[in-house]
């Protein structure tokens, strides 16, 4: 089967053209879909505990079928975008393809994230699974970066960091301009945090009150080629954002009710933006992977993909039988 | 009629012009929004504020943050004008520009205000001579100069209603009125304000008066020049330079900025279509020097005298 006749019969993309299939992966990931929020917390976390080891199992093999990706940021931002987009917004492919002006809107600012954005939109049916086998093949709608003129479900074209907030503020700023509730989330990573304009927007936003604007930055504390702290140190973090005047939650960004609760807490009754710093760890949670700077745009060779699927396969085989 | 008598044209500062219009239509589309880095004054906004005090974004000096809302903006269904001195919308913000507008289709009107050397004597810090240059280089990005206050109307209202980004630069130094009553820009479209066959001068912005004043020099010594208005740096009216290019000993082009703009862009044209003699007038690889911007625009050769000097050498050599 061609991509063309894939795309063509799904959703999702701005245009569809033909071009190269990587190499399938052992089984392709399945569209499990939106569960809701307010739902039993038990039924929530385990449908966004499966949902997100699916997607590193389908992004693993993505990274290791095209020889290029960052496979280590997108692990640790995994759990953020499945939480977000499968449990948290409101969004549906649907909201989606009609422009629904009042869906809430995702940035991914990191958007060296691609493959992982990419997979968990699969994932919730935003585009079809096989479109994940055209990642980075000529013409392909899903860049290393995402492109908002290739994949409708993509709100701005990110890339070069300290894009991304800004973009986000424009949103709130529409967003209270029409009077609506709807939210509007970013996701930055932490090093990207040395960008300057992100500090132009978090003044912007403090200043403007966008209680509907949520940052969550990927705090994995490793940026390309080094440690943050080593390279040009964020901390004191939350000390920072809240003389920006932003509300700060600290949780673990791996854990999916932690997540849940964070997003849940929007808009903070002090009015203030929300400034998620979500703890996580890059490569999470493939164990030679996990905390190792090495993997932020390392290719898992045949063998680390086998070793790292096992090792996903053993939580998954857990899911349901092991109540968190 | 002598010189003491002579009745100079009355000079427009089209800033003014651009502030009316803005408001008149954001009074009936509720969708236009201004955005803007502290620029109110010299964005001429101060009016446009009272009335529309919550469709005005002023995000202080933060360029990038500015241009990056007024994508989320047009994300949002607003049509944002994101409104700042020239210098610094083009060059602080030249990766929003590019990434978060261009590149991604946002709706998004930048509009750049006191371009060129209109701070001619602040030094080429405040100049925003390359911005032709610059943004013509970005795909699917239209850049557009008016040259007088009817043409500034018709661009912000054409701006307002066109779905894409778009880049008006708006003049501060004063121009006369050059087109006639009945005018109407049309995007991409040369403007033929003098016909003649012996040379072309084009011209585009603030340069066209002084292309037209030119023109009448030369007529006065027999040579019949074409004066073509170019509002649209991009995309370029093909037709238009090719038909110069034939029908004439060559071209002329005068613009207030860095020839890598309308300069290198006619350039290429009739390189690709139907070579013919360029010479562009403008800034050749150089910062400005010191000095008012009509003394400095005289000073690299873009006075009536110096484009007729140029052109009627021109036809000389044909």
């Amino acid at each position: 089967m061609s991509a063309q006749t894939a795309q063509d019969r799904h959703a999702g993309f701005v245009h569809a053209v033909d071009t190269t299939l990587l190499p399938p992966p052992d089984r392709e990931i399945a569209v499990l879909g939106r569960v809701r929020a307010d739902g039993d917390r038990q039924v929530v976390v385990t449908h966004l505990r499966r949902a997100a080891t699916e997607v590193r199992r389908r992004a693993i093999q993505t990274v290791g079928a095209a020889g290029a990706g960052h496979i280590g940021g997108e692990f640790s931002i995994t759990d953020a975008l499945v939480t977000l987009y499968l449990a948290v917004m409101n969004i549906s492919p649907e909201q989606v393809e009609a422009g629904d002006p009042e869906r809430d809107r995702l940035v991914l600012s990191k958007g060296h994230a691609a493959n992982a954005l990419y997979t968990t939109l699969a994932v919730g049916g935003f585009i079809h699974p096989e479109a994940l086998r055209t990642f980075l093949q000529p013409e392909s709608m899903l860049n290393g970066h995402p492109a908002r003129s290739k994949l409708t479900a993509v709100e701005a074209s990110t890339g070069p960091l300290g894009h991304g907030l800004p973009i986000a503020v424009g949103m709130a700023l529409a967003a209270r301009m029409d009077g609506s509730s709807r939210r509007t989330f970013v996701l930055l990573g932490d090093g990207e945090l040395q960008e300057g304009s992100n500090w132009e927007a978090f003044m912007t936003a403090g200043h403007q009150r966008l209680d509907h604007l949520v940052a969550v930055v990927d705090r994995n504390r490793l940026q390309q080629g080094a440690k943050v702290a080593e390279t040009n140190d964020l901390e004191p973090l939350a000390d920072k954002l809240r003389a920006f005047n932003w509300e700060v939650v600290e949780i673990d960004g791996n854990d999916h009710g932690s997540l849940l609760d964070a997003f849940a807490g929007v808009p903070a009754a002090s009015g203030r933006p929300t400034f998620v710093i979500a703890h996580t760890d890059k490569g999470y949670p493939v164990s030679y992977m996990r905390d190792n700077v090495a993997w932020h745009h390392k290719v898992p060779n045949p063998d680390q993909v086998a070793q790292a699927l096992a090792e996903l396969d053993t939580i998954l085989d857990g899911i349901g039988k092991d109540p968190q | 009629m002598n010189a003491s008598t002579a009745v100079r044209p009355a000079l427009h500062d089209c800033r003014d012009t651009w502030a009316a219009t803005l408001a008149d239509v954001a009074s009936k589309d509720p969708r236009v929004v201004a955005v803007v880095n502290d620029s109110v004054g010299s964005s001429k906004l101060g009016g446009f504020q009272k009335e529309f005090a919550d469709r005005t974004i002023n995000v202080g000096i933060a360029e990038q943050d500015m241009v990056g809302i007024g994508a989320g903006l047009a994300n949002g269904g607003r049509i944002p004008f994101v409104s700042a001195a020239a210098c610094f919308l083009t060059a602080r913000a030249m990766e929003q520009i590019k990434a978060d507008v261009a590149y991604s289709q946002y709706n998004v009107k930048l509009v750049g205000q006191s371009p060129g050397v209109a701070y001619g004597d602040l030094g080429p810090t405040h100049h925003s001579i390359e911005d032709f240059g610059w943004l013509r280089t970005l795909p699917g990005l239209v850049v557009v100069a008016p040259a007088d206050p009817r043409e500034t109307e018709q661009v912000v209202r054409w701006a307002a209603s066109h779905e894409g980004p778009v880049y008006i630069r708006v003049s501060r130094m004063g121009v006369p009125d050059v087109y006639p009553e009945d005018y109407t820009f049309t995007p991409g479209r040369a403007v033929a304000l003098r016909d003649g066959d012996d040379v072309t001068i084009i011209a585009t912005g603030t340069t066209v008066c002084r292309a037209l004043d030119a023109a009448e020099l030369l007529s006065a010594g027999g040579v019949e020049a074409r004066v073509l208005s170019m509002p649209t740096i991009k995309p370029l009216d093909t037709d238009a330079v090719v038909a110069a290019a034939r029908e004439t000993a060559g071209i002329v082009t005068v613009e207030e900025a860095l020839v890598t703009g309308l300069g290198g862009a006619v350039a290429e044209t009739v390189v690709a279509h139907h070579p013919c003699p360029v010479r562009t007038i403008g800034f050749h690889d150089t910062f400005a020097t010191t000095g008012s911007a009509e003394w400095l625009l005289d000073h690299i050769g873009a006075s009536p005298s110096g484009i007729a000097d140029v052109a009627r050498e021109m036809v000389r050599a044909r």
